[in-house]
């Protein structure tokens, strides 16, 4: 009945017709960068100074890279509730393996990253192949995993870490030289890299899909959008380059990112994984083994849950029984303020991330200001609600 | 406006954004008739009723329904229903978990102060049944263990018990088969003579010229014509004429393919129930279909077709399946989806909303869906490559949409079944089973689906065909096989089939088993 004839798709819709249709898109980043605003001047510039920012990125890379593995679940119809405690029995063994059995950080943290597929498989075999809700197994695994690591730990802290596995969540790139402010001229120079490849990418895909008749963004609009991310990557980079240059994890996190990025909306496995949250039986009478398929997502979530673990362990310089406690909220909620689908089929890996610093910021902001827990738990379950709210309303009105 | 009009809806005007659905329309209905409302797909039909039935509430469209004698203002169905109308939607709107009982009663219980009545309930609920003619279903029975059939039947039931005095049904036989449909039918020329009044939306011509008194013709929004069939019936033609807009010479379009030698064979194919093990539903079945042949397979609902379909395609239905498929002489190993793809053999399926299409997805994901080995390399998608194939089948099969990018839910039933052909198509297969692949979508887009099936043949591939509308088979078919409770009863050439042929083998075989 809506179904209009047109078969010359209009080049350039009109800038504000384009906002309207991709106004979930832009919301959240726009979100972000509010509240970034907002927070920079109640703590009267603390947010973004060198030192905040690289805190900023070491206290929310772990849940930018879970929240990688999480939107991949949540896209294929899933739901992931024992990340918490995979990070706490990942920390906790490699605690033991290099502080008790004096066991090199390299063979740990390989031991560890098997450990989480592991972990994957026992789960995602009961959701794949024996059609359990993942809700109950990770729902169970949680329980166990969280129990394990009060096992392997006895009840106690365990640490410190050799210096080389605490340096992969606290050490920094080499820094390669100085100039005038800059302390880290590798980080600038990534930086320029970084903006230079960002910018390019952008504008090779719009001529691709010009030369090729889609619709894309108006011209005033895909310059301005440019710029802004231009200056606001340069900005960043720089401030950090100021400091210590770009930490280890962050290096980590822009890598997954990226790769992410890419199986989403490149690769046939990430558009399988769309295909199986829009419709799984459609998928499945398409040829598409869709128990294997969700069966690798699990694998996918339990390795990053380990990698998380690991970083989470190192930064702390300490395993303790309580290590990860509740980070599957933060992820979860991640996920769907960056728009994924409760439904599964829907969801972007830049929405994630974008959700996650969102998260982040947040927590960040609140604390500079000196908001107790109890404030900040609030006002980070409304934004949740508030985000969701505004997507749903949003889907039905339009 | 004389006494015995029940109902009449002046210049009814409908805009939603950017769309005009309704304009101008008038439609006024006798008291006693049975009223039918034709259209192609999009027409304007279901909007009419929405407006009608208080979903679309007074004020958000222009025009003025006068009901009973006296202008009306509906804010919601909650108003409609208080007045006696009533609408039965395509979609059933049963809880499949609950009983008969509850269905019939719910949010209009039998109860004071909140605690129900049960023995009251189950007590009048018998009573509907009787009208319906399930004077033998237990009220106590779960929805969900009766047949579709009966489960339509339920729904009027329900609507009796809402003192209904305009009954509205929306395509009541879509899901029916055969017999099913002609006892609703026969049902409602029964509440006839009883005095209801009721309005039935149907693509189903016949059943459309077998009760209606009256028939109003919709085209793009406007009200084409009333046809009166008190005097005379109204021939399909006359019908089809009004809806499209032009004479239809043909319903099918001519084919005069060579046929070659046999390109698929299924030999002993038997296949259990998926739950109840012990329930055969595919019971020694041999079947050909040779190049450039369409082959039917007609029966009832429930008759196997769509089973054994999905248990010869990749397994997806069934328990305990043994037998051998041959594609060109050779045996094919179809045990997965995948395996049976790479087999050259394709399934349309039935219900192309739950089974066929990923409807959030865009037209160019869903035509790829199948084959992303024939758009990528080394598990990367080439765009560009997509993007021409998606192009590409979307001149071909005419599928009209603002583009690729459309998502499939925004499509109309005819496109969006062009859509599951496309990615059928784009598998390159040998063989097409197809499923019903015109249920639901109208005449002029039929014609179309029809063409398509003709190109296919003449391309030498082989086609088998399921469907629920006999003419349909008769139109199309080169040969017919007949299936009935899990077997193959008749093998009929395209000279021998016959409506008649076809029912006589179903009723024989029928009544082997009694």
């Amino acid at each position: 009945m809506t179904a209009t004839t047109k078969p010359d798709a209009a080049e350039q819709p009109s800038i504000g017709t384009f906002l309207k249709q991709n106004i979930r898109e832009y919301g959240m980043l726009i979100a972000l960068v509010v509240i970034m605003v907002f927070f920079q001047i109640i703590t009267n510039g603390v947010l973004f100074k060198p030192v905040n920012l690289t805190n900023l990125v070491l206290q929310n890379s772990f849940v930018v890279i879970m929240a990688l593995g999480m939107l991949l679940i949540i896209v294929a119809g899933h739901i992931d509730l024992s990340v918490g405690s995979v990070v706490g029995l990942v920390g906790a063994v490699a605690a033991v393996m290099m502080v008790n059995y004096k066991i090199d950080y390299v063979t740990t943290s390989i031991v560890c990253l098997l450990l989480g597929a592991v972990i994957g498989v026992a789960q995602g075999y009961f959701v794949a192949f024996h059609k359990i809700p993942a809700f109950i197994v990770t729902l169970a695994g949680m329980l166990v995993f969280r129990g394990m690591t009060m096992w392997v730990l006895g009840g106690m802290n365990i640490g410190p870490f050799p210096t080389e596995f605490q340096s992969m969540a606290t050490g920094f790139i080499p820094p390669l030289g100085t100039a005038g402010p800059i302390l880290s001229l590798s980080s600038f120079v990534l930086t320029l890299l970084m903006t230079f490849a960002l910018v390019f990418m952008s504008w090779r895909t719009r001529t691709v899909n010009m030369a090729h008749g889609i619709e894309v963004e108006p011209q005033a609009f895909f310059l301005v959008q440019n710029i802004v991310l231009g200056v606001v990557t340069l900005y960043l980079g720089f401030e950090l380059s100021t400091y210590k240059g770009f930490p280890n994890v962050l290096v980590i996190m822009l890598v997954l990112v990226s790769f992410y990025t890419f199986v989403t909306t490149r690769t046939t496995i990430g558009r399988r994984i769309y295909a199986l949250g829009g419709n799984e039986k459609a998928t499945k009478l398409s040829g598409i083994n869709t128990e294997r398929l969700t069966f690798y997502t699990f694998i996918n979530m339990g390795v990053l849950a380990a990698l998380a673990g690991m970083i989470i362990a190192a930064r702390l310089n300490s395993s303790t029984p309580k290590a990860g406690f509740g980070n599957e909220l933060d992820v979860i909620a991640a996920c769907f303020i960056g728009g994924a689908s409760t439904t599964g089929g829907v969801g972007k890996i830049t929405g994630a991330v974008i959700g996650a610093f969102i998260m982040g910021v947040l927590n960040n902001g609140m604390s500079i200001m000196g908001l107790g827990i109890d404030y900040q738990q609030m006002v980070k379950g409304l934004v949740l609600l508030a985000a969701v709210f505004f997507d749903v309303y949003n889907r039905t009105k339009g | 406006m004389s006494a015995d009009i029940i109902l009449e809806m002046r210049n009814i005007t409908k805009t939603f954004p950017g769309v005009k659905a309704l304009s101008d329309v008038t439609f006024s209905v006798r008291q006693g008739e049975i009223h039918a409302l034709c259209g192609e797909n999009g027409a304007g039909k279901s909007t009419l009723m929405k407006v009608l039935s208080g979903v679309y509430p007074h004020g958000t469209y222009e025009g003025e329904i006068h009901y009973m004698g006296k202008q009306r203002e509906f804010y919601g169905i909650k108003d409609t229903e208080e007045e006696g109308i009533i609408i039965i939607h395509q979609e059933l709107a049963l809880i499949p978990m609950l009983s008969i009982t509850e269905n019939i009663f719910l949010g209009n219980e039998v109860a004071k102060s909140g605690v129900i009545d049960w023995a009251e309930a189950t007590r009048r609920t018998k009573e509907l049944l009787a009208k319906v003619g399930l004077k033998n279903e237990n009220p106590a029975t779960l929805i969900t263990h009766i047949g579709v059939g009966k489960q339509q039947l339920v729904e009027i039931a329900k609507a009796l018990s809402k003192k209904v005095k305009l009954l509205i049904l929306d395509e009541p036989t879509a899901s029916l088969n055969e017999a099913d449909s002609q006892a609703l039918l026969d049902l409602l020329l029964e509440f006839k003579k009883q005095g209801l009044t009721s309005i039935i939306i149907s693509h189903k011509l016949n059943e459309i010229s077998r009760v209606a008194d009256k028939i109003t013709v919709l085209r793009d929004g406007t009200t084409v014509e009333t046809i009166d069939c008190s005097n005379e019936p109204a021939s399909e033609d006359r019908i089809i004429r009004g809806m499209v807009g032009r004479e239809i010479a043909d319903r099918f379009p001519k084919r005069s393919t060579a046929i070659g030698e046999t390109i698929f064979e299924v030999k002993n194919w038997n296949a259990y129930h998926p739950i109840h093990s012990e329930r055969q539903i595919c019971n020694n079945i041999n079947l050909n279909v040779r190049k450039g042949e369409v082959v039917g397979i007609a029966g009832l609902m429930g008759a196997g077709r769509t089973e054994f379909a999905m248990s010869v395609f990749g397994r997806s239905y069934g328990k305990k399946i043994s037998g051998d498929v041959l594609i060109n002489g050779k045996t094919a190993d179809v045990s997965t989806v995948e395996k049976a793809i790479k087999a050259k053999l394709a399934y349309v399926t039935e219900d192309r909303k739950q089974l066929g299409l990923v409807l959030i997805n865009n037209i160019m994901h869903n035509t790829t869906l199948a084959n992303h080995g024939g758009v990528s390399k080394s598990l990367v998608i080439d765009d560009i490559a997509e993007r021409k194939v998606a192009n590409d089948y979307r001149n071909k099969l005419r599928i009209r949409s603002s583009g690729i990018y459309q998502m499939a839910v925004n499509l109309s039933g005819g496109n969006q079944q062009k859509v599951v052909l496309s990615k059928w198509l784009f598998t390159n297969p040998d063989v097409l089973i197809l499923d019903e692949p015109t249920r639901g979508i109208d005449v002029g887009a039929k014609y179309e689906i029809y063409t398509i099936i003709n190109d296919l043949v003449k391309e030498g591939k082989g086609v088998i065909m399921i469907s629920s509308e006999m003419p349909e088979l008769l139109g199309t078919c080169d040969r017919i096989y007949v299936m009935n409770e899990g077997r193959i009863v008749a093998e009929l050439s395209k000279e021998d089939a016959s409506q008649e042929s076809i029912m006589r083998a179903i009723m024989r075989s029928s009544g082997e088993k009694n």
